[in-house]
């Protein structure tokens, strides 16, 4: 079956294009990569801390843009970069735990479940807020879970099942927040529409740290299974054939997935549709080992969502958009296309 | 060398392997035959501990199946499971670069050495100019093939494989028979295979283990198994017998 001779020139093509998605081809390649988006992130940061409603610079402050800038504005967009990266990495694992491209805490309902957790958090512990982000991951695990159980079969999952019970979960959740919303004050109400579109102009230094902790463990957990991921990927029974402990890859999976959200939504409510975005990007770009597409999503999530919040928030500034808005509008249309191509 | 002990596997109340009992020894190919529902899965996927024993019990290398991890499992034994899509855009030289995952660490890249046996596999199994395909851009034959180069590429003694000439074109399904019996006959190596080409099974299989609901009908050489009555019986379809013009095994016709 040999239909193009080893020198042909469409065999060296495909020898070529090889290095695009090969595993371990081109070390190189994969670290010009990865150095690359460490430099885009740092100048991204940068320039949005830089731009805004008030023009700063990082000289010659007055005290009010001083408090600006170390108060607000970097606060603002080092969360922005926690969050973003959190997301991302939370989809990438999501997606090759579960077969499916188009999983999404958002989509999943991990994000709305990590929402109620939040809501339950401040209607009922005001004075605790450390509480938030531990009910915000109670909520995403308990959704996360339901969701697995309701889409699998004993055939296995498949796509319509997981998008299925990702919108039934999601809605249920929806309905269960709405109903807590309107029984808040109508003062709060404003604020926390924001807050589940996904908004991150209540950031604080806290929020940032508590992240920032989340999504360095988080990131380095997940990265250290890829391996098993890429085995899961193609299949669990697979999995489980070439040696993956598969009921420990996933419990860890699951875990590490509820706590990014978790602690993202409890910062910045449910930012969507970037765990679907950015993993998609990367491995158009790098293909699909895992090694590589969780670590490079952290980062090109944290571009992502630091430069969608500085469109939401400069595009008619003074007034501003929740980043949630700027996300979906990217990733809608792209789910639609995905789920065409699936 | 694995010896299976009078096993028996429940799906709930439905019990679908009933007191199972046969010893899987080196340079030997086992064949399984039955018809749909006989238990044929169910019962290889036992074979690697992917599914639970309800009675009896399976020994690997005189020990316990149980009492090995899932990595020291995928080492010694190998599987070509029926074909599983992927909808991530996976190669195919990653795809048999995961049957190294039992040899590497559970982090890191695979080694060289990883890279040059599934290489070999791949050109044994007539795949060389596909290494940078992608899965789910091949035919459901070249997948099969893919699928059992990732199994020699564990370099596994033990074979397991579930129709693996189901999607194969003639001479594909000679290279893979071929290659199972010089793994066995070379490298002290052992293969369990399911299919329903009773020739192909009579021609390379040293023992056939004949399935009907779950139990064992008939277990033997191929010239002990194959018999009219036998056939009869599981498959309820009249058959002609005679011997193969070159190798003198059972060959089998059909009657419509």
């Amino acid at each position: 079956m040999k239909t193009v001779g080893h020198n042909h020139p469409e065999a060296k093509i495909r020898r070529e294009q090889s290095l695009s998605s090969g595993a371990s081809h081109d070390p190189h390649r994969f670290l010009k990569i990865g150095v690359g988006l460490v430099i885009l992130l740092i100048l991204v940061l940068f320039a949005a801390i830089l731009l805004g409603s008030e023009k700063l610079s990082f000289f010659d402050l007055s005290e009010s843009q001083s408090a600006i800038l170390f108060d607000i504005r970097i606060p603002r967009v080092l969360l922005g970069a926690t969050v973003g990266a959190s997301l991302a990495v939370a989809g990438a694992s999501l997606q090759a735990l579960l077969r499916n491209p188009l999983a999404e805490p958002y989509l999943l309902g991990v994000s709305n479940g990590a929402a109620l957790g939040t809501m339950l958090a401040i209607a009922f512990f005001a004075n605790f807020e450390f509480l938030r982000p531990l009910m915000a991951f109670g909520g995403s695990a308990v959704a996360t879970f339901t969701v697995y159980q309701m889409a699998k079969s004993r055939a296995g999952m498949n796509v319509e099942r997981l998008v299925l019970s990702g919108v039934i979960i999601t809605t249920l959740l929806s309905s269960i927040i709405v109903l807590l919303t309107s029984l808040l004050d109508a003062t709060k109400l404003q604020s926390f529409t924001f807050w589940l579109l996904g908004d991150l102009s209540q950031a604080t230094k806290n929020g940032f740290y508590l992240t920032l902790i989340v999504v360095v463990f988080g990131t380095a957990l997940l990265a250290s299974q890829a391996k098993s991921l890429n085995l899961m990927m193609i299949g669990e029974r697979d999995a489980l054939d070439f040696g993956v402990e598969v009921t420990r890859v996933r419990l860890i999976i699951f875990a590490a997935a509820a706590a990014l959200v978790g602690t993202s939504v409890a910062s910045s409510g449910s930012v969507g549709y970037v765990g679907l975005i950015i993993p998609h990007l990367i491995r158009l770009t790098v293909g699909s080992d895992n090694r590589l597409v969780v670590p490079f999503s952290a980062i090109a999530g944290a571009i992502f969502v630091v430069l969608a919040d500085t469109v939401a928030r400069t595009i008619i500034a003074p007034r501003e958009l929740p980043v949630g808005a700027i996300t979906a509008l990217i990733g809608a249309p792209l789910f639609i296309y995905l789920l065409r191509k699936s | 060398m694995l010896s299976i002990q009078n096993i028996s596997i429940n799906y709930g109340t439905n019990e679908v392997i009933k007191e199972v009992d046969f010893t899987l020894r080196e340079n030997r190919i086992v064949a399984i035959l039955g018809a749909n529902g006989a238990g044929k899965t169910t019962l290889l996927k036992a074979l690697n501990g992917s599914l639970r024993i309800t009675k009896g019990a399976i020994l690997l290398d005189e020990k316990p199946l149980e009492s090995f991890s899932r990595r020291e499992i995928a080492k010694k034994i190998a599987v070509v499971a029926q074909e599983n899509e992927t909808k991530f855009p996976v190669t195919v030289l990653e795809f048999v670069l995961s049957g190294r995952f039992a040899h590497g660490g559970v982090f890191g890249w695979e080694t060289d050495n990883d890279l040059q046996i599934a290489e070999n596999a791949l050109e044994m199994c007539d795949l060389k100019d596909f290494e940078s395909r992608l899965m789910n851009e091949l035919s459901g034959g070249e997948r099969q093939r893919v699928v059992f180069a990732r199994a020699l590429a564990t370099e596994a003694g033990i074979l397991l494989l579930d129709e693996p000439t189901a999607n194969l074109d003639l001479s594909h399904q000679a290279i893979l028979f071929r290659l199972v019996r010089e793994r066995c006959q070379t490298c002290n190596s052992s293969a369990v295979i399911i299919t329903h080409d009773l020739n192909l099974a009579s021609e390379f299989a040293d023992q056939i283990l004949l399935l009907k609901r779950g139990q064992v009908v008939a277990n033997g050489t191929p010239d002990e198994v194959l018999t009219a009555e036998n056939l009869q019986e599981v498959f309820a379809v009249e058959v002609f017998l005679d011997g193969h013009p070159v190798s003198g095994k059972p060959r089998i016709t059909m009657s419509y």
